[in-house]
């Protein structure tokens, strides 16, 4: 060969026969494998609304997290009317398909929200969001609300389920976040978390959320223990921002629209 | 170059001479990956099948390669393959590719592919480059296992997510490390481990670059 292989045309022959070979690799995993890589996103999105409503049995099978999540039902709801809305309005069959976390990145789909008023830190709110409801017997037993915002580090993404009176909280999971492992990071401790169920989000009028992070603990004597939990050890700031994204989201400018209709049993 | 053996090409990088602990090469992931053992088992698996397959297709087109673009040809077979294996995880391990994230692409980057890619594939034949793509792999695997090790035991209380010390969060007696759960805390133990390592094989400390010559007193006059 000699030094046939170091012409131009000879390299420029190498570069794309290796480019069209490694292109048809990588085209083909990606295409074969996309099917199982969906279905393990759906599934994990379900184990996630599950493992928030405290309906995850453990050590749960694909099938069986499947067949419990499928007596829930997908709605999606208009944030600024609290009305539930027709997937076909968000450009989707499937209310199951439609993903508000792009849509708030989308300026036709989301509203910018005013500083003075964006306690989550998320600057956009997508306009629909995704919520699923579960009723037994015609009455409303449990409602799944997606919740984020900034904690330290990183957004916070999030589930957190209300039992049927749509005040008391039946448990809150985080499913993505990057808060320091040990500190913020236990917010996705089970015994952190275990606080939160029975917790209320409102007081007697029902319109602001009073969720608060206690440092040092909550007094059991205190007058308003039940919407109290115990912050973080050492990590002040994803505590604040717990607290800071509860409230956002339970209040006007996220789910209170939408839950101050359901409650009051209207069609929506 | 003596004649090298398969057996010496698959074993030495174990110990003797270990792609973290004596080329110092692939640290920054040893880094982000050894927070617990389940992780860096997938981790691990995944460096070994891309040194493997990355060196054995280096190998094979090893005397069509112009030696002007040999680097990119290296780079594009490397990030194809680490495309392939974060798909196949994404579609087979989901948990865990997802506690990987970013670090799968990062293979990539990882300077023992490139290194054994062109340090060893573009001079041999392709059985001994995999060979070779493997006992690197497994070099770096033995190190992060290692570490990781450590980091889950002292920092979380358990191994492979069972729980071996019940920590105080969950209502038991130890207390955690958080330290150990911290990147820079695999710095501390991969460096007991290369002092462990020379100790044990004297041969592997290198000769200092300076010696300091011995302190002598001159007197003014």
């Amino acid at each position: 060969m000699a030094k046939g292989k170091e012409t131009v045309s000879r390299t420029l022959l190498v570069a794309l026969v290796l480019s069209i070979v490694f292109s048809i690799v990588v085209s083909t995993a990606a295409v074969v494998l996309r099917p199982a890589q969906i279905k393990n996103q759906n599934l994990d999105i379900k184990t996630n609304i599950l493992s928030a409503s405290g309906m995850l049995p453990e050590g749960a099978g694909a099938e069986e997290i499947e067949k419990i999540f499928s007596q829930f039902e997908v709605r999606l709801v208009d944030l600024d009317t609290g009305d539930y809305v027709e997937p076909s309005s968000v450009g989707v069959k499937d209310p199951m398909k439609y993903d508000m976390y792009k849509s708030a990145s989308d300026p036709m789909m989301s509203t910018m929200i005013p500083t003075s008023e964006d306690k989550a830190g998320i600057k956009h709110r997508p306009n629909v969001a995704k919520v699923y409801t579960l009723s037994e017997n015609g009455n409303l037993n449990r409602v799944v609300l997606p919740i984020h915002g900034y904690g330290l580090w990183s957004t916070l993404y999030g589930f957190m389920s209300l039992e049927g009176d749509l005040n008391t909280i039946e448990g809150l999971g985080f499913y993505a976040h990057a808060e320091t492992p040990g500190l913020g990071g236990e917010v996705d401790n089970p015994r952190w978390k275990s606080q939160w169920v029975g917790k209320e989000l409102y007081d007697e009028d029902k319109s602001e959320p009073q969720i608060r992070l206690m440092k040092g603990g909550v007094d059991s004597n205190a007058a308003d223990k039940q919407h109290k939990v115990d912050a973080l050890s050492g990590a002040t700031l994803t505590s604040r921002g717990v607290q800071n994204l509860v409230n956002y989201w339970m209040g006007d400018r996220g789910y209170a629209p939408f839950l101050k209709k359901l409650r009051e049993g209207e069609e929506v | 170059m003596a004649e090298i053996t398969a057996k010496q090409v698959l074993f030495e990088p174990i110990f003797s001479n270990n792609p973290i602990g004596l080329q110092i090469l692939g640290i920054c992931s040893a880094l982000a990956v050894t927070t617990s053992m389940n992780v860096t088992i997938v981790m691990s698996l995944s460096v070994i099948a891309v040194t493997a397959f990355s060196n054995l297709a280096v190998s094979l087109v090893r005397t069509q390669i112009p030696a002007s673009i040999r680097i990119i040809v290296q780079m594009t077979i490397i990030a194809s393959l680490v495309i392939v294996v974060d798909q196949i995880l994404k579609a087979y391990a989901y948990e865990i590719s997802k506690q990987l994230s970013v670090f799968v692409g990062l293979i990539i980057t990882n300077c023992i592919v490139m290194g054994r890619a062109e340090g060893f594939a573009m001079k041999n034949g392709p059985w001994l480059s995999f060979l070779d793509g493997i006992g690197n792999g497994l070099g770096y695997s033995v190190m992060l296992l290692f570490v990781a090790f450590f980091r889950e035991l002292l920092g979380a209380g358990s191994l492979f997510g069972v729980t071996l010390l019940s920590p105080v969060n969950e209502g038991g007696w130890y207390i955690t490390n958080g330290l150990l759960l911290l990147p820079p805390s695999a710095f501390f133990i991969i460096g007991l481990a290369i002092w462990g390592l020379r100790t044990w094989m004297p041969e592997q400390v290198e000769e200092p670059d300076y010696k300091l010559s011995r302190h002598t007193h001159k007197e003014a006059f």
